[in-house]
């Protein structure tokens, strides 16, 4: 009893102090990059596909927004974005089929979802320039 | 000797309808967009004729408006998700469920109007 009350372990989870472990950084990030792909994702790819499919004209301008290599760069962003939401999803599915859910194997599948993320997003990026 | 009752357990049952269509969504989506990405690999689009060919097939639009269904769910259902777990103000947490609805109704009606026009 006595030891109980005079431990100093926290008594809340101060989530700046805590180092999450792999799998928890994969799946915080698949929650903030399925918000972002909601507002402003949503939006811009309607914005962005009117603009291809209305007119001749509204297809130049999106064509010039393109090539300005400013966006170019600020699109590399909600590109990872959405290549990461893709591949953790389907260590979601996988998971659901019990894939994968030995804490060595969830550990090196976070790693693998995190990596092929950032690799796409470059692949793509070489394609876009 | 006393009856036994076998216990239901009741609810909503919307948990796991949610969990099971925000899977088959999921699945619909990326099978769209493998289908997308090997077309324009092979379509090779330029300029806008082309872009506007792809797009003026009947089973092109169906397949694209399907996609968008399937992202207007799939948004609908992890959004409220993530608000029930973050957000504890019930008349905050209501507010913005209903904004999101509400722009969602509004994203499927334009994605209808941009492929159908």
């Amino acid at each position: 009893m006595e030891a109980k009350l005079h431990n100093k372990r926290p008594k809340h989870l101060n989530l700046f102090k805590i180092k999450q472990p792999l799998p928890a950084v994969v799946s915080i990030l698949h929650r903030i990059s399925g918000v972002l792909l909601f507002f402003p994702g949503i939006p811009l790819l309607l914005c962005s596909l009117q603009m291809l499919l209305q007119s001749q004209q509204s297809f130049e301008a999106l064509q010039d927004c393109l090539r300005n290599p400013m966006i170019k760069l600020i699109l590399l962003l909600p590109l990872w974005f959405f290549l990461h939401h893709l591949c953790s999803g389907i260590r979601h599915l996988l998971l659901d089929l019990h894939v994968g859910i030995t804490l060595t194997q969830a550990r090196a599948g976070s790693k693998l979802v995190l990596m092929a993320g950032i690799m796409l997003t470059v692949v793509a990026g070489l394609m876009l320039w | 000797m006393v009856k036994q009752y076998r216990r239901v357990v009741t609810g909503a049952h919307y948990g796991v309808k949610d969990w099971l269509v925000q899977r088959v969504t999921a699945v619909l989506m990326a099978v769209y967009l493998l289908l997308l990405t090997g077309i324009l690999f092979v379509v090779a689009p330029q300029d806008y004729a082309a872009w506007k060919g792809i797009f003026s097939h009947q089973w092109m639009r169906i397949a694209s408006f399907v996609f968008f269904i399937c992202v207007f769910w799939h948004a609908w259902i992890g959004m409220r998700n993530i608000l029930m777990d973050y957000v504890h103000s019930t008349a905050i947490r209501l507010t913005v469920q209903m904004l999101v609805i509400i722009s969602l109704v509004f994203y499927l009606v334009w994605s209808a109007e941009i492929l159908w026009s």
